[in-house]
């Protein structure tokens, strides 16, 4: 489905035709140029016929994956590996009196022991908030905080060498409500950043633009709410793991090689580069295939460090493959937020403005926290046009393991809390709620109130296609009680426009070679973590040069040989590097065209590069194979290479604090519709299909576009029925000890409880976007909270605002609203 | 302590000094270095770590190696070539890579060992017959939606196979 009428390419005219102009001309408008700066061209908003672009292909790595040829960190084994192990804390806070690890030492098979005192530096995925360190040396903050490590030639002695290390603690009073933080002051978790200020709380965020309480007094309906989102792990099935390996000696000096299942190798590079005190140009990062991250691998862990020093202290190779339990330590998972939203409206449901107050528990250290805390407010005033817009966030610290960015970093809390909102404006007006959404919407082409420029804004046609599909009009408020349907909307960046620390060099970069067989080699920076972008850029190299896409290889993430590439976050990864290899791609086509055409003696813009032929393209008998191509481009130039660059605009935001953060090239949108069936005797809720449409732009490979939607739906669904992160509080066990640290108590769903999923791909062809694509990973996941606990009020009449929606919480308010009812019932009575 | 033990995996016959207390997933993953099975929990929670044993989807994180000896033991390298011949994949093989099934791929071998077992049982599956073969496997990425299409998509090649006599 596309909301513009897709641009036929025309068949070329014959040569003869009198009728037509130039037919070099002509021609030349379908065949696309780089512009003069190499960029991929901006600024058309047309579907760009395509020939791989847009297919249901196979992935690059698919039948490594199926066949289990796939490497992943774990699967590497060197000559001479040792086994690392971590000491953790059992204290959820406490000071370390000392540490002694001698006996430890001094066992057969223990190889190294490492504490904090070796690594000091303090280091952090933000720059600004640099408040971890590999191992702690005088603080823990939570119950699994790394303390220690060791490596010996097994798991089991190194297991028994961390028995054998002994840690004095003395204990302090934990903080595990994040009000109570907030509150606090004589318990201090990080210390103050100046005199006078709370240690507990790590950000606030207080923006308002346009005349809020005005525009609130003035309007017609005000929807107030307090709203609880319980945080959410990611558990991606493959456990964290790094190798550490140190080389000495040779005219290479000293060298550090790290693989790690990260997903963001270049911030892992620098990182280890400050807290080892080595140089960055000694230290390669490699990052094998990723079993899963949704961010969850986004930030460098102790684990990696941990290998590193321990290779370099033992000189074997160390690996470290976290269990499962620690996986649920690590964590950086999404944020609990405790939320009082307010919404005025006229009386046609028009928002007038919006005030919104959030406090989030970020657990024990910064990590991306002060992006949370912007991103809990940033990113809603969109695909709505809100005129009055303020938020308040708090961000605290509390001894849990900390928390960070979950697919949908920060905005799919509050993006709960507003769509429910907005349903409840719909009930309060007697509207239609996808009606409503209707009349809200921004539009294309706009800034939004916090002055984020959107361009291509497809959301209208998300509405359409959910209602269409799901049976709307036949189901809302009209299906038997139980059973009902809910309705939400979103939107989300296509990568954030700035990188984590500042600098002007390109957020993405290709490099290509060709080779004298036809081949072509695109070496990428990006993290492939089954997202797919490792196919994406074969397809574009396969478009461009005309290639047969098995002549295609991509080599990735290995900082020794591709260019840097930020990462796999803030789903940027499609729009920046899908941008930048066109650019490169663009470069090398120009060579190749230009040395087939003064072979042909013609005009280069003739030469298409198609099907795995050179060819001309105004007398298609004249060709030749693209490994020919190739050659006469290699003889002409030179050894054949390109690299291709992507930075984003600078001018899509607000120039106040902050207005940087939740800018982006492009936006997402998404809208969902879920059925549900509410069993009212046990209050169990079962989900039977989540309609999901969302405006990627326009899908590369829509099989892979699908699913990401689907992957994305299942992922909110889980979160909004069954996934809970619980923390014992000292009545319960030990205090801050994590409650379900295992795949079995932390349930995410099984087959047997996803529902039904329908993906219905919206292509509004994004202006910047490569080929007009957006990002698909992480918008479609929003809506699916709110839809369902919307679809559960059409179904029984309760409103669920606080999370998860498991049968205990649903079951109690429907009880709660039976008790109220016969309260009602009785009154009328009496009267 | 090490004893040497003779295992049967995909055919072939192992002979491997090997930790005694290892389990079965242990031993193929860093004794025989067939990485293929994976390790998600090391609990029997995921079933990431699924191989057969005689035929049948076994944990092999929870499996003893004692319990392998004498049986015989199939993992996903083993697939390949199993109702195809040598060296091509399984059906269920390429059905995954063309629908798109595998996302991250850490699961997939659990996967296509539970799905696999399955349809050497019954290649006609209803949809609900595929979730509940699949009930033990947690994917994180796919939503499982991809995966039924591919698991449907071998059961039909399978069933065009069987009519042709192929593979049998």
């Amino acid at each position: 489905m596309s909301t513009r009428t897709p641009r036929r390419t025309r068949a070329v005219p014959p040569r003869d035709d009198p009728e037509v102009g130039d037919p070099a001309e002509e021609l030349e408008e379908h065949i696309s140029h780089p512009d003069q700066d190499g960029q991929a061209p901006h600024g058309r908003r047309e579907r760009v016929e395509t020939n791989v672009i847009g297919q249901r292909l196979r992935k690059t790595d698919g039948l490594a994956k199926s066949t289990g040829r796939a490497r992943y960190t774990d699967d590497i084994s060197l000559p001479g590996m040792l086994h690392g192990k971590i000491l953790r804390s059992p204290h959820p806070h406490a000071r370390i009196l000392s540490i002694d690890t001698s006996a430890a030492e001094q066992m057969a098979g223990v190889h190294a022991v490492v504490t904090g005192a070796e690594m000091p530096r303090s280091y952090g995925i933000i720059p600004w908030t640099p408040d971890e360190q590999a191992l702690a040396t005088d603080r823990v903050r939570y119950v699994g905080d790394a303390v220690a490590a060791v490596a010996a030639d097994d798991e089991d002695t190194a297991n028994r060498a961390l028995e054998a290390i002994r840690v004095e603690y003395e204990e302090l009073e934990p903080l595990l409500d994040p009000r109570e933080a907030e509150r606090r002051t004589d318990v201090q978790i990080h210390d103050p950043k100046k005199p006078g200020y709370n240690g507990n709380i790590t950000k606030v965020v207080k923006l308002e633009f346009g005349e809020v309480d005005g525009e609130m007094d003035a309007a017609d309906v005000v929807v107030e709410g307090d709203y609880f989102f319980e945080g959410s792990t990611h558990t991606p099935i493959e456990p964290h793991c790094a190798v550490g390996l140190w080389e000495e000696g040779g005219i290479a000096g000293t060298r550090l090689t790290v693989w790690s299942s990260t997903q963001v190798p270049h911030y892992l590079h620098r990182e280890l580069a400050r807290v080892l005190e080595l140089e960055a140009a000694r230290i390669r990062v490699i990052q094998p295939a990723v079993g899963g991250g949704f961010g969850g691998k986004s930030e460098p862990f102790d684990l990696e460090f941990c290998v590193a020093k321990l290779a370099m202290k033992s000189g074997r190779p160390v690996k470290i493959l976290y269990t499962r339990e620690e996986v649920f330590y690590a964590h950086r998972g999404r944020h609990p937020f405790l939320m009082k939203y307010r919404l005025g409206a006229d009386r046609e449901g028009r928002i007038r403005a919006v005030d919104n107050r959030a406090l989030l528990d970020g657990g024990a250290y910064a990590s991306f926290g002060l992006v949370t805390a912007y991103y809990s407010g940033q990113l809603l005033p969109a695909p709505y046009e809100i005129p009055a817009y303020r938020f308040h966030s708090t961000r605290v610290y509390t001894n849990k393991p900390a928390c960070g960015p979950k697919r949908g970093h920060g905005s799919v809390q509050p993006r709960f809390a507003f769509e429910v909102q907005l349903d409840k404006l719909a009930e309060r007006l007697d509207l239609d709620p996808i009606e409503l959404r209707r009349r809200n919407f921004m539009g294309e082409d706009r800034r939004t109130i916090n002055e984020l420029r959107v361009t291509s804004n497809g959301f209208l046609q998300c509405l359409d296609a959910v209602e269409r599909a799901s049976g709307w009009k036949e189901k809302h408020r009209r299906l038997p009680f139980g059973r009902g349907v809910g309705v939400a909307g979103s939107c989300y960046i296509s990568g954030t426009n700035y990188p984590i620390y500042p600098n002007e060099m390109p957020q993405s970069g290709i490099q290509i070679q060709v080779d004298r067989s036809g081949r072509v080699t695109v070496f990428s920076g990006a993290s492939d973590i089954g997202q797919g972008s490792d196919s994406m850029v074969a397809y574009i190299a396969a478009e461009e040069l005309g290639v047969p896409l098995e002549s295609v290889r991509v080599l990735t993430s290995d900082t020794d040989l591709t260019p840097v590439d930020l990462g796999a976050y803030s789903s940027r990864v499609t729009f920046m590097l899908g941008n930048a290899c066109i650019d490169a791609c663009r470069k090398m086509k120009a060579l190749v065209q230009q040395a087939v055409a003064e072979h042909w003696d013609a005009k280069p813009q003739r030469v298409l590069l198609a099907g795995g032929q050179a060819m001309d393209g105004l007398d298609t008998s004249r060709q030749m194979p693209i490994a020919g191509a190739f050659n006469l481009a290699e003889a002409k130039y030179g050894t054949l290479g390109a690299t291709g660059s992507y930075n984003t605009p600078k001018d899509v935001h607000g120039e106040y604090r902050g207005g940087t953060i939740g800018a982006s090239p492009a936006y997402s949108f998404t809208a969902h519709v879920a059925e549900v069936e509410v069993d009212p005797e046990t209050g169990f809720v079962d989900v039977k299909t989540i309609w999901v449409a969302h405006d990627c732009g326009r899908a590369l490979n829509p099989a892979i576009v699908e699913g990401q939607m689907e992957g994305s739906a299942y992922m909110g669904f889980g979160e909004a029925l069954m996934e809970q992160q619980i923390f014992k509080d000292a009545d319960h066990g030990r205090a801050g000890l994590h409650d379900a640290p295992s795949l079995l108590d932390y349930r995410i769903p099984t087959s047997l409880d996803t529902p039904e999923l329908a993906s219905l791909i919206i292509e509004s062809i994004d202006p910047e976007g490569p080929y007009g694509a957006k990002e698909a990973g992480e918008g479609p996941l929003h809506p699916s909270i709110p839809a369902i606990a919307n679809a559960i009020y059409d179904a029984v009449g309760v409103r669920m605002d606080s999370m998860p929606f498991s049968p205990p919480r649903v079951w109690k308010a429907i009880q709660a609203q039976k008790e109220m009812e016969g309260r009602e019932g009785k009154a009328v009575a009496a009267d | 302590m090490k004893e040497l033990l003779t295992l049967r995996i995909n055919g072939q016959t192992h002979e491997a000094a090997v930790p005694s207390h290892f389990t079965l997933l242990e031993t193929l993953r860093y004794v025989l270095q067939l990485t293929g099975s994976k390790q998600g929990c090391d609990k029997g929670d995921c079933g990431a770590c699924t191989v057969w044993l005689d035929g049948r989807p076994t944990l092999s994180c929870i499996t003893p190696v004692h319990e392998a000896v004498g049986a015989e033991v199939r993992t996903v390298e083993g697939l390949v070539g199993l109702r195809t011949g040598s060296g091509t994949p399984h059906p269920l093989q390429d059905a995954f890579d063309v629908c798109g099934a595998a996302q991250c791929g850490f699961c997939t071998p659990g996967i296509l060992m539970s799905a696999a077992a399955l349809l050497e049982e019954n290649t006609s599956p209803s949809r609900d017959e595929i979730r509940d073969a699949l009930s033990g496997n947690l994917c994180r990425c796919t939503g499982y939606t991809k995966i039924y299409d591919a698991v449907e998509m071998a059961a039909e090649r399978l069933r065009e196979q069987g009519e042709r006599g192929v593979g049998r």
